[in-house]
């Protein structure tokens, strides 16, 4: 194990952890804004994937795709929001959770009704393609710095959003006391749309920056859906600073864990059983890490609400 | 006899009915079908303690079911093989012995995960259950002892005494009469003292603590009963397909068993039975006639929660009285 290994192994958490956190993000704020649990932020996720490698596969321009990607998840989040979510408010978090993963049956289905069973491909744009040198000898992807750099930029444009535009404001007095703002004349209901399109806007930026790493298909967002709501679960639901420590702890520990755990188990047992027992425990140890976080801090790091 | 009592009875009988006018019309098939049925009705009575009496809202049940699985496909490779596994055990090809297994392997782990889990309540349980049900997923498919990722096949179904459990009446009607004991225990436990502090605390945490009661081991002992039974439906499922994979341990396997009890109607003791038959009947038939079928399904699914709560039962027998 080199040092420059170990670098890259941790750039690589990172970059899962802001991947994870644009996930979290949306979710921490639907929910705490609106109150609502919602399974179907994966398929907004796989919408923004699918949307960007089909606009960039017709238009061969990369740029052109992100922006679809964006502009489909926020327009079908919206969609959703207006026909079914909008009645879930008010219902108990089984009727949510329901709504939702018939919801997801319904956009699974029928995206694969739309582009077949196949999966599609999305190449990097040429601009990030290529690797950088990092200390110690090794090469990174310069496409994985570049979404580790449109995480920050992101989480650094919701912080602004949230603390310092009106929008922001309305969002937090929402947070805080849905009947109160409403009695102030705020459309509380374009503000909930709002809401859950910029929270779909975002799954959806996730699901095409990653849609170039991996293939795009159906069933994609489904497994980053229940890290994040690890992520969520171990920063505090409703809380954004929550989700941004918890999706980077996340991101490392998962990634150094796979990569770590197996390399010290080798140092007390044998190879091959080491690879095994550490494979095995690695894809654990992200759910015994929120264990014992929530066996001292019941309501995740950073609680929301009082 | 109330209205609810009376169709329950009714359902009881068409499902008990069902196979054995198949089987005289040579329709094998649908006795297969009815087993299913059957068996996940087992599986949605387990979760109904912890979800309808308990309002307890697992969204990982199928971590349990799963485990049941695997109890019975392991135990049935070990016998099979002769290999000795933990403790010098041989295995066992027992139905009795596998149910006690998957029972106890489903208790043990319910208990930690429960000890975890119902120290937070509302969203962060759904959520909470949900990652401990991927993390048995994970470790399931990584594990490659038995089987890993292509799951474990079953040769010959477990056997009970007496019972030729490889023809698929005789089979039926060991999943019907487990079930039937899993309903009358159901019953009995909704209407007992137990039953009536569980249900006391979903209603009113503050209160029953205000009189002396702890709700905590009340929700754990809830939570750990409704995984066993769905365990024991588990190592059934397993013997109906002589096959157990991660599928079983799925989420979406969990999300099924919620759907069931909620197209059943929640809180009802035969919701799991209505919300079976009516899952698996919808997903025949819409199967037959669409490949698409789990589009439509979401529809359906999506219409019952936001237009007919009650669900087929509360459709049949009309308001649930408090109590």
């Amino acid at each position: 194990m080199t040092f420059a290994l170990l670098i890259e192994q941790l750039l690589n958490g990172v970059q899962l952890g802001v991947m994870l956190f644009l996930m979290a993000a949306g979710l921490t704020l639907i929910f705490g804004v609106m109150g609502l649990i919602n399974l179907a932020h994966g398929s907004l996720y796989m919408v923004g994937a699918f949307a960007c490698a089909s606009v960039a596969a017709l238009t061969g321009s990369f740029w052109l795709g992100l922006v679809a990607s964006l502009a489909a998840a926020a327009a079908a989040g919206a969609l959703i929001e207006i026909t079914v979510i909008r009645r879930l408010y008010q219902r108990d978090h089984l009727d949510q959770v329901l709504a939702t993963f018939a919801l997801i049956l319904i956009f699974s289905e029928g995206t694969r009704w739309l582009f077949g069973s196949f999966p599609l491909y999305l190449d990097i744009p040429p601009l990030l393609q290529g690797a950088v040198g990092l200390p110690g000898g090794a090469q990174y992807p310069v496409y994985r710095l570049a979404i580790i750099l449109a995480g920050a930029l992101v989480a650094f444009g919701l912080y602004a959003l949230i603390s310092k535009t009106r929008l922001g404001m309305r969002i937090r007095a929402g947070e805080s006391d849905r009947e109160m703002i409403a009695a102030l004349g705020v459309d509380i209901r374009t503000l909930y749309t709002l809401v859950f399109a910029l929270g779909a806007a975002l799954a959806g930026l996730a699901g095409a920056m990653v849609g170039a790493l991996q293939s795009v298909q159906v069933g994609m967002g489904e497994p980053v859906l229940i890290l994040a709501f690890v992520v969520i679960v171990i920063g505090g639901i409703g809380s954004i600073k929550g989700a941004l420590v918890g999706a980077l702890l996340v991101g490392s520990v998962d990634t150094l864990g796979r990569f770590l755990l197996p390399q010290a188990l080798a140092l007390m047992v044998p190879p091959d059983q080491a690879g095994l027992i550490g494979g095995a425990l690695a894809s654990m140890l992200i759910y015994i890490l929120m264990a014992i976080i929530l066996a001292v801090k019941p309501r995740g790091l950073f609680p929301a609400q009082a | 006899m109330k209205r609810e009592d009376a169709i329950n009875l009714v359902l009881l009988l068409a499902l008990l009915a069902t196979p054995f006018i198949a089987q005289a019309m040579g329709e094998t098939f649908t006795v297969t079908l009815v087993t299913r049925i059957t068996i996940l009705a087992l599986a949605a009575v387990g979760l109904n303690i912890a979800l309808g009496l308990g309002g307890l809202v697992s969204f990982g049940h199928a971590a349990f079911f799963g485990i049941g699985g695997y109890a019975a496909g392991i135990l049935a490779s070990h016998a099979m093989s002769g290999e000795p596994m933990l403790f010098g055990f041989e295995g066992s090809n027992q139905m009795p012995v596998v149910w006690l297994a998957a029972a106890i392997a489903a208790g043990v782990v319910s208990l930690a995960i429960g000890a975890i889990s119902l120290r937070t309540s509302g969203v962060y349980f759904i959520m909470i259950t949900l990652a401990f049900a991927q993390m048995v997923y994970y470790f399931a498919i990584s594990w490659p002892a038995y089987g890993g990722e292509d799951g474990l096949s079953i040769v010959l179904r477990n056997a009970f005494p007496g019972v030729n459990t490889m023809r698929p009446m005789e089979f039926f009607l060991v999943c019907f009469g487990v079930l039937l004991a899993a309903l009358i225990f159901s019953a009995l436990l909704r209407s007992s003292r137990f039953g009536a502090a569980l249900q006391a605390v979903r209603q009113n945490e503050v209160r029953v603590a205000s009189i002396g009661i702890s709700p905590m081991p009340i929700r754990l002992t809830a939570f750990v009963l409704s995984a066993m039974i769905t365990a024991v439906a588990g190592a059934l499922y397993a013997d109906l397909n002589r096959f157990v994979s991660p599928s079983m341990l799925s989420w979406h396997m969990s999300g099924e068993l919620i759907v069931l009890i909620i197209l059943g109607g929640t809180g009802r003791l035969m919701a799991p039975v209505a919300g079976a038959a009516l899952f698996v009947v919808l997903e025949f038939w819409l199967g037959g006639i669409t490949e698409r079928w789990q589009f439509f399904l979401g529809l359906i699914l999506l219409a019952t929660v936001l237009f007919a709560r009650g669900g087929v039962i509360g459709l049949l027998a009309g308001k649930e009285r408090h109590g």
